[in-house]
């Protein structure tokens, strides 16, 4: 049925999936803004741009997560509503998520049958077919994969295989992939790659979500460019350069988002790590940072960057090695003392290790600090309100009410207190970690321009990140982790996305990004 | 136009009501309703003032504790052993008492110190047991619970420990301005710690702890001395108590205060507190504990069977609970 279908409308040229004039806003802020897109039936279609371009908003708009502002969804061009995820899988259309919806703790079929369970007339679980359809289905994609594995004892790229599997149990006719290559390596996405050309050849239709122009470049058919939220093109794969592509996706140079680099070799080292080992995580990692300086931290998810400055705060066992601050020895052993020390780390992960999200902003504001505004043994609520004012004043925090708790704020005012909660300890070193993930262009540009006022006051800032540009256009020198060790340290020219990724995968050439 | 002016009317009245949140009041509208009740139910007894210092008697003991357990509960943990506890350090401060021969009153002071201190030994077992051993609160205090019930039950060979001093028995019977001394203390108690929650740094990062024990170690906090520290702090609720019931009927019988624990919880539950962790009111407990006490008055007045008392409690408790959840949504 799916496949007759697929003949014809790919005759008539006609749209399995059409998007016209979506717009979408969050509060006020605009992240789509009128996309009109059609994807034909059968195609693998690109969707590429960057961070905070709009990809994510739109695809889940397509899955029914996100309701549009205005515009509307046609299905083999009749308008359909999407009102949730459960909809969109009913029509056909599946998601494969960046974080994985699997339980760890039940096998691969159960997984795959996760909410559509085959039940025997008693009422019971039919195991015997699940096993066996699983099985069937994983055949049918060439995918060797025993199926009464747990979840928990695979590959990210197995893990992988058990997510797309469970959407074409659905009979997913339009498959969306969203970043699907960033945790894999070289032979897996070569893996996928070919899974993906079996799909199509089955006649699925896949969206591959990606900012990687040369994993776009081999697999798909067409490619569509967001940025900012708006549609720039779409281009059969053959009609465009990789450079063409790389332009439309950034739309500037460099150079104008980022403030101008300021070299600080000759001023004097603030910390020096030395030989750092963490069971099974880092070995053996040595860096040294100067005062003022805008360091960056780069590699694949999973390089222990994160791992590697948790140990230096104290929030994770160091086995072996030093650190030096000002070149005295320091003994940390709980964050407590790197605070003390005069270092700071802003964590990726806001929800989870950032914010007290029942807490209103002074609370959070003053979360470190606290210890400063006790008079005797209280606090001293009007100093503390004080200088949360001034915080409010200088970051631009913009509070629905003075006693609100901090999860009615926005992402971005979080944020804003998040940091601000840090600067409030004076620091002299304050590591970044991901700083402007899933942030939009402009609060980017005012975090750039927080963390280059802040090297310009004498503080030096780690940065670690994903994201090559970020690396790229805000650091004056650039270290480049690979499975728990310091692979290299670029500076100057030495610079670009080759010498990252070269050093990052450890394998030469241009391939190593493919 | 009349439609217009009904329409102004009501915007204004729900303007002066825009910023009232049923949860934030529930437990001081809930408390005066019961109040009404009982008066209605118990009249005119319940309303003399005897009857009503008799409830505040009743409910300290408990209340006390209570008042220690919202500290826990507040940074995340919870404490199942005070029950046994109170029982245990009675029982062993009577036993400490005896050893002073006659009847000296530096005995009674002595052993009063030593039981508020034995019961902060027991709360600092219990929390070392929670940090140090990294044992969930539930099955740790749950282990104590049965160790201290049976140490008490060994060491009194399952009869009464009874003290030998005749001064012993007025801390717990004494009456202060026209209040029993177990009242006044639980008063007292509940100011010391209502500031301690509020007003201090240790009360600020119990909440940040119990809201989200990883901010709160990003955020330098050293989290196991804050959750220590509530464990001790309702030993020590647990010690005065254990002080106040075994100096009220001059001895302890290893069965008694069983079930504290459910009631100390469960006036921290009504008075609010998140059993989640994170927020929560002293004051709060304390209108809990009274609200518990309240109902047995009511109920004992009213000729209700004793056996329904526990079906009531339990009621007010699911209705407490469910105000909290309903305004979460």
């Amino acid at each position: 049925m799916v496949k007759e279908n697929t003949s014809k409308k790919l005759a008539s040229g006609d749209a399995l999936l059409a998007v016209r004039g979506i717009t979408k806003e969050f509060s006020t802020v605009k992240v789509l803004d009128q996309i009109d897109l059609d994807i034909r039936a059968g195609e693998v279609m690109g969707l590429i741009g960057e961070n905070g371009a709009g990809k994510s908003t739109l695809i889940k708009i397509i899955c029914g997560i996100y309701q549009p502002t205005a515009g509307s969804v046609l299905l083999n061009g009749q308008e359909v509503s999407i009102r949730d995820y459960g909809e969109a899988k009913a029509l056909g259309i599946s998601i494969v998520p960046q974080e994985f919806n699997l339980i760890n703790t039940l096998t691969v079929y159960e997984n795959i049958f996760l909410g559509n369970e085959v039940l025997l007339r008693s009422g019971l679980l039919d195991k015997g077919t699940m096993r066996r359809q699983a099985i069937e289905q994983l055949q049918q994609l060439k995918m060797s994969l025993n199926v009464n594995r747990l979840v928990g004892d695979l590959s990210v790229a197995e893990k992988q295989m058990v997510e797309i599997s469970k959407a074409l149990m659905l009979h997913a006719r339009i498959l969306i992939m969203d970043e699907p290559t960033t945790t894999l390596t070289g032979h897996e996405v070569e893996t996928l790659f070919n899974l993906m050309r079996e799909l199509k050849r089955q006649g699925v239709t896949i969206i591959f979500v990606s900012h990687k122009l040369k994993e776009v470049k081999a697999i798909c058919d067409r490619v569509t460019v967001l940025r900012d939220g708006l549609l720039i093109s779409v281009d059969p794969i053959e009609e465009v350069k990789e450079e063409d592509l790389a332009r439309k996706m950034i739309g500037r140079d460099f150079t104008q988002v980022f403030p101008a680099k300021k070299i600080r070799d000759k001023s004097d080292l603030i910390l020096e790590v030395n030989n750092l080992g963490v069971k099974n995580l880092i070995y053996d990692a040595s860096f040294s940072l100067r005062r003022g300086e805008i360091l960056g931290f780069a590699g694949l998810v999973g390089a222990g960057r994160t791992e590697l400055f948790e140990a230096i705060m104290g929030l994770r066992r160091v086995e072996s090695g030093t650190i030096a601050i000002d070149g005295k020895e320091a003994k940390i052993r709980h964050p407590r003392d790197a605070v003390d020390l005069g270092m700071g780390y802003i964590s990726e992960d806001r929800q989870g290790k950032g914010i007290v999200s029942n807490f209103d902003v002074t609370k959070n504001i003053t979360l470190i600090t606290l210890g400063n505004y006790k008079k005797h043994l209280l606090i001293d609520f009007k100093k503390e309100e004080k200088r949360a004012e001034e915080f409010k004043k200088t970051f631009r925090i913009v509070a629905a009410s003075q006693k609100a708790a901090l999860r009615f704020f926005s992402g971005g005012n979080q944020q804003k207190v998040y940091l601000a909660r840090w600067v409030e300890t004076e620091p002299k070193i304050l590591i970044f970690d991901e700083p402007t993930r899933g942030i939009d262009v402009n609060s980017k540009r005012e975090i750039y321009e927080f963390i280059h006022q802040l090297a310009e006051r004498g503080v030096s800032c780690v940065i670690i990140s994903s994201e090559m540009e970020e690396v790229i256009g805000l650091c004056s020198r650039v270290y480049v982790m690979r499975e728990g060790t310091i692979a290299g340290c670029l500076s100057d020219e030495h610079i670009n996305e080759e010498e990252i990724m070269f050093h990052a995968t450890g394998i030469k050439g241009r391939e190593a990004y493919g | 136009m009349d439609n217009l002016n009904n329409k102004s009317i009501s915007m204004k009245i729900k303007g002066y009501f825009k910023d009232f949140k049923l949860s934030e009041h529930a437990t001081g509208a809930g408390f005066i309703l019961l109040f009404i009740l009982a008066t209605i139910v118990g009249w005119p007894s319940f309303l003399k003032i005897r009857n009503l210092t008799n409830i505040l008697r009743q409910i300290s003991y408990t209340g006390i504790i209570g008042l220690g357990m919202t500290l826990i509960i507040i940074s995340g943990g919870i404490d199942l052993s005070v029950g046994s506890m109170t029982a245990f350090v009675g029982g062993v401060t009577i036993f400490f008492l005896n050893i002073f021969p006659g009847d000296s009153i530096l005995a009674v002071v002595l052993a009063s110190i030593f039981s508020i201190i034995f019961g902060g030994v027991c709360g600092l077992f219990n929390g070392l047991l929670v940090t140090k051993g990294r044992i969930a609160p539930f099955i740790a205090t749950l282990g104590t619970m049965s160790i201290f019930r049976s140490l008490i039950q060994y060491f009194s060979g399952a009869g009464n420990v009874v003290s030998e001093n005749i001064h012993y028995a007025y801390i717990g019977s004494a009456v202060y301005l026209g209040i029993p001394v177990p009242a006044w203390v639980f008063i007292i108690v509940a100011i010391i710690l209502h500031i301690v929650l509020n007003n201090t740094q240790f009360g600020r990062y119990a909440c940040a702890v119990g809201a989200n024990e990883q901010v709160a170690r990003y955020s330098a906090i050293k989290v196991q001395w804050i959750k220590l520290l509530p464990y001790v702090i309702t030993g020590l609720t647990a010690g005065l108590s254990a002080l106040l019931w075994s100096s009220r009927l001059n001895c302890i019988n290893p069965s008694d205060c069983t079930g504290y624990e459910l009631d100390a919880i469960a006036a921290a539950v009504i008075g609010g507190t998140s059993m989640s962790g994170g927020k929560g009111s002293v004051i709060g407990t304390v209108l809990g504990a009274i609200m518990l006490g309240m109902i047995n008055n009511m109920l004992v007045l009213g000729g209700v069977s004793s056996y329904l008392q526990q079906a009531a409690r339990g009621l007010v408790i699911i209705v407490a609970v469910l105000l909290q959840y309903n305004n979460k949504n």
